[in-house]
């Protein structure tokens, strides 16, 4: 059975990062993976997604609407955008914090009240405070790694996998500071 | 498996080039093509290099191949419009060591100013295509792509996609092959395309598509599995993948060799299967082949020419439905935006301000478009703004481009913009070029250029000076300014509009990306002293938000202390701050 996991969010959020390990674990417990990325334009500031899925043999690199089994979302709105590509009882993660887009800065748009209460209302919501995890150690990079900690949960494989694998794929200087991170984030799931 | 890795198309694609034994290669970055120069780089054996433009490039690679070695030259597809001059005539020339083009379209339009069709050119140019649908077949075609360059004597263009080159899936490494240089033969009636040699050489092109055509029926990457026979797909690249995805039960013929196509296959496929449907992104290349060999099958009646495919889409035309659950939210857009302390947005403060129009161009700063900036007028292709705004004084008179300006960053200045610059100064402009000096090619992910003093491995190497090259051209009046200095940048951009001397302003300040800067400070507004106008929202910074009490505040973690927002504060309410350590 394909698992198939979306990871959304704001352009310099560090997602790309987030599915690459994603996958890269994937692939160390021996499945087939394909992960799909988003460079170019889309990366200054805009909406991002990215896509892994892995199973005994996977096809298409995308994740389409009503498969996803986990969507992660590093802000609210962006939750809000994707959701509809979860399927019937897959789980919204949610790094809880607003970013406002350009549209909503100039007054040409709101920002949306009462997201989470609202995707509550059809689908299985967790949410978090990454950007608090990152403060709280001092580097507002780290968040994505306690993002991912905290999805790991959702998505499965064991603990000293992920670590492995977190361990070799972040920039080498910054290895304890993201494992930290993404420790603190999976214990909070763990909760 | 052993020596597997899961690689993004493009690494793929520069493995496949480093184990084929590739001695050179030369690029112009482009997205959805930069990486492959950038993972090649890393390979020792192999001489890679930054080009200021894909001409350049693909000229390059010829060269290396009439030489005797194996050569690659990537870009991406309006790239091969630049270089399609020199393509056109290395069909006729054929080769000498093996050389492949690897052309990246962009169907969805990611980071692209349109959505044309690889194929169609490589079909009007006569050069095999080759088309992969993994990672793994990317790197495997490369080589193929090799083999057949040298067989039959031709270049051979191997085509991706945006979806293929940035997804990552499975590779096996192999070993490199070392390939023995050829000996140079010196053959005027094959590399000098005079009419008299040409004209032989256009009826070696034409016999040499022949026998590959017949040939391709037999070719291992085109691959026909006969399952159901009531229903088969005819596709090819990534659409295959959402074939299998949707359909696994149906008949395929997938080619890997997508020009020339195999007749032979076709015509045994179309006996075998009922109801034959073309599955093909973009245009219907193969579609009007198989329609012209007098096929009924289905196509571009059911299945967009524009966007990406899927496998939903499949599904909709298929079963009339898709795997959707959920309705679609209606959220506000988030359309990409220049970072916080970008220094383009100093610069289109101050167009905004004095109400000039900007004939724009392809980099970050076509982002200058959208509101609440609003300066670029028109964006066309790699170096158009400055030739644009040529054809509009020369057209409507040097009034109407009184406030005007042509807006070019430094990576596409040196690409094709000088060229056009070149035109201004012989024809006599008045008109004001800036160039958005960032000291780096910005959009495509930060690749070094001939200005930049480092070579793509990483050298250091003599930095063109753009004033200096300005200057060197002719023109008369050539100011470098710090981007954040307003004032000045204001000054020089009123009075070079109102006069009648070509003026070229450079606007300098680093990409705030660029690795190894330091932002030790940050913004803050005092809410004291702010009294909610908005006047700093419009420089739009994403930074810098509307708090729920009306009054402006800026995000700390996004701030770069670049200080373009105290500029434009009235009340003197915002204040640079060293941030904690």
């Amino acid at each position: 059975m394909t698992k198939n996991i979306m990871i959304v969010g704001v352009g310099g959020q560090g997602t790309l990062l987030t599915s690459r390990i994603i996958g890269r674990a994937a692939l160390a417990a021996g499945l087939d993976v394909k992960i799909s990325e988003v460079h170019g334009m889309a990366q200054r500031g805009g909406s991002v997604v990215t896509f892994v899925r892995f199973g005994e043999s996977v096809y298409e690199p995308v994740v389409e609407e009503g498969q996803a089994d986990v969507v992660i979302a590093f802000e609210r709105l962006e939750a809000q955008r994707y959701a509809h590509f979860l399927k019937k009882d897959g789980v919204l993660i949610v790094n809880d914090c607003r970013i406002d887009p350009m549209t909503v800065v100039i007054g040409a748009k709101a920002y949306p009240e009462n997201i989470i209460e609202c995707l509550k209302k059809e689908h299985a919501v967790y949410t978090l405070d990454g950007r608090g995890i990152a403060l709280e150690l001092k580097n507002a990079k780290v968040l994505n790694s306690a993002v991912l900690g905290f999805a790991a949960r959702f998505i499965g494989f064991d603990e000293a996998l992920w670590l492995e694998t977190v361990e070799s794929t972040v920039p080498q200087k910054t290895v304890a500071i993201n494992r930290e991170a993404f420790l603190r984030g999976y214990a909070l799931a763990g909760k | 498996m052993k020596n597997q890795q899961i690689m993004l198309g493009n690494e793929a694609i520069a493995r496949g080039a480093y184990e084929a034994g590739v001695k050179l290669s030369s690029a112009y970055p482009g997205t959805p093509s930069t990486e492959i120069s950038e993972y090649l780089s890393k390979y020792d054996e192999v001489y890679t290099e930054w080009a200021p433009n894909e001409k350049v490039a693909c000229e390059v690679a010829i060269g290396a191949s009439i030489s005797g070695v194996r050569s690659l030259a990537c870009m991406k597809h309006v790239g091969l419009n630049v270089a399609s001059d020199p393509l056109y005539t290395f069909s006729y020339t054929g080769v000498g060591g093996g050389s492949v083009i690897v052309v990246a379209d962009d169907p969805g339009l990611a980071s692209s100013q349109n959505e044309q069709d690889t194929r169609m050119i490589a079909r009007s140019a006569h050069v095999p295509v080759l088309e992969p649908s993994d990672s793994a077949e990317a790197k495997e075609l490369v080589k193929l792509g090799y083999e057949i360059s040298e067989k039959y004597d031709t270049p051979v263009i191997l085509r991706t996609t945006t979806k293929l080159a940035h997804s990552q899936s499975a590779v096996e490494l192999c070993e490199r092959k070392e390939v023995a240089d050829k000996a140079y033969e010196r053959d005027a009636s094959k590399y000098v395309m005079m009419p008299a040699s040409a004209i032989g050489r256009h009826k070696a092109v034409e016999a040499r598509e022949i026998r590959l055509a017949a040939d391709a029926a037999t070719l291992p990457v085109n691959k026909m599995e006969i399952k159901d026979k009531k229903i088969g797909f005819i596709t090819c690249g990534i659409a295959y993948q959402y074939v299998k995805e949707v359909c696994p039960e149906a008949s395929v013929l997938k080619f890997g060799l997508v020009n020339p196509i195999s007749k032979e296959l076709v015509t045994s496929f179309c006996e075998k299967v009922e109801t034959v449907y073309v599955f093909e992104e973009l245009e219907p290349v193969l579609e009007e082949q198989i329609r012209a060999w007098g096929f009924d099958v289905k196509g571009k009646e059911l299945f967009t020419k524009q966007g990406e495919y899927s496998a939903n889409l499949l599904r909709r035309v298929l079963y009339g439905k898709d795997e959707s659950v959920f309705e679609k939210a209606d959220s506000p857009a988030r359309p990409p935006i220049l970072c916080p302390g970008c220094p383009h947005r100093s610069v289109f403060s101050v167009l905004k301000k004095l109400k000039i129009h900007a004939s724009g161009d392809i980099g970050c700063y076509t982002l200058g478009a959208v509101a609440p900036l609003s300066v670029i007028d028109t964006t066309i292709c790699m170096g158009a703004s400055i030739s644009g705004l040529h054809g509009m004084e020369k057209g409507k008179g040097k009034e109407f481009i009184k406030n005007w300006v042509a807006v070019i960053g430094d990576s596409t200045f040196l690409h094709t913009g000088v060229n056009s610059l070149i035109n201004m100064v012989y024809n006599k402009s008045t008109a004001t070029v800036m160039i958005l000096d960032n000291r780096t090619t910005g959009m495509t992910g930060h690749q070094e250029h001939a200005a930049t003093g480092k070579t793509l491995k990483g050298e250091d190497t003599y930095a063109i000076d753009l004033a200096a090259l300005c200057r060197a051209i002719g023109v008369p009046r050539v100011i470098e300014v710090n981007a954040f200095d307003v004032q000045t940048l204001e000054k020089a951009v009123k009075e070079s509009v109102a006069g009648d001397v070509l003026t070229v302003i450079i606007a300098k300040a680093p990409c705030v990306l660029l690795k190894g800067q330091k932002f030790p400070s940050s913004c803050e507004v005092n809410a004291d002293a702010c009294k909610a106008c908005g006047a700093c929202l419009k420089i739009g910074c994403p930074a810098i938000t509307k708090g729920a009490d009306g009054k402006m505040q800026i995000d700390s973690t996004m701030c770069n202390g670049c200080g373009l927002c105290t500029n434009y504060c009235k009340f003197n309410a915002i204040e640079t701050v060293v941030k904690e350590a």
